[in-house]
């Protein structure tokens, strides 16, 4: 799993690739926390079109860090999820929480 | 009839989830999945060997998770069993959303996420002797 961030004005975006699942996921966590901690984004946006393969454990990751944003009166956005990984947010409810988008 | 099978042990470490769902993606490929039955099993099998590590075994990375894997024609069924701590109410701890584990951000989902991609999913539990996660889905063939 592999992180690449990039700032615009006051938008934080994280670009995903490789495998979220729950031995990816801490490092996601930890890695993304940090950066919205140190930057303190209004929005974040997770790039999703990298991720390869997600389960539930990536979903937990997913809810948290959108959890954490709203707390503070953040934005966070997931976009261009693929396959699998954009069925298993569908069939959760995430995006009816949670806005899915393909631009930014 | 078309019989195979295949039996795999392994430590209870995250790392191996993506060994586990490697190696049954792997096995089921003789059968000529598509890319989605593929996925479809890939992620149901690291939904459970992710339950066996965590809540089985509690994150202690000394246990051991099996697999015992069986095509029968184009059936494939999938046993993920570990020897851990059991599951006191297993209906519960199927239920959407619920996770005996909430400040782990654990979503809930593993046991739907399951259920969605197998045709069946059935658990055995006995507390202090371990769980056992049984999945079937038969695969399709090519129309």
């Amino acid at each position: 799993m592999q992180i690449n961030y990039k700032q615009q004005d006051n938008k934080l975006i994280a670009e995903l690739s490789g495998e979220l699942d729950h031995h990816t996921a801490e490092k996601v966590r930890k890695s993304l926390d940090r950066i919205v901690a140190s930057t303190q984004p209004q929005e974040l946006i997770v790039e999703m079109s990298g991720v390869t393969f997600m389960d539930s454990s990536g979903l937990g990751v997913i809810l948290g860090r959108y959890k954490k944003m709203n707390e503070h009166g953040g934005i966070m956005k997931i976009a261009n999820p693929q396959g699998h990984a954009e069925s298993i947010m569908r069939m959760s409810g995430v995006f009816s929480i949670i806005e899915k988008c393909s631009e930014y | 009839m078309y019989t195979n099978e295949m039996h795999l042990s392994f430590l209870s470490i995250s790392q191996n989830e993506a060994f586990a769902r490697t190696a049954v993606a792997s096995f089921v490929a003789s059968l000529n999945p598509t890319i989605e039955e593929l996925a479809d099993i890939r992620t149901s099998v690291s939904e459970a060997v992710t339950n066996a590590i965590i809540h089985g075994y509690r994150s202690e990375d000394n246990g051991t998770v099996y697999i015992d894997c069986i095509i029968e024609d184009m059936t494939v069924s999938i046993d993920v069993k570990d020897m851990g701590e059991g599951i006191e109410d297993v209906s519960l701890a199927m239920q959407p959303f619920y996770t005996s584990m909430p400040n782990l951000e654990r979503s809930g989902m593993g046991f739907a996420v399951m259920q969605a991609f197998m045709d069946s999913v059935d658990v055995e539990s006995a507390i202090g002797q371990g769980t056992t996660v049984r999945m079937k889905k038969k695969i399709l063939a090519e129309s």
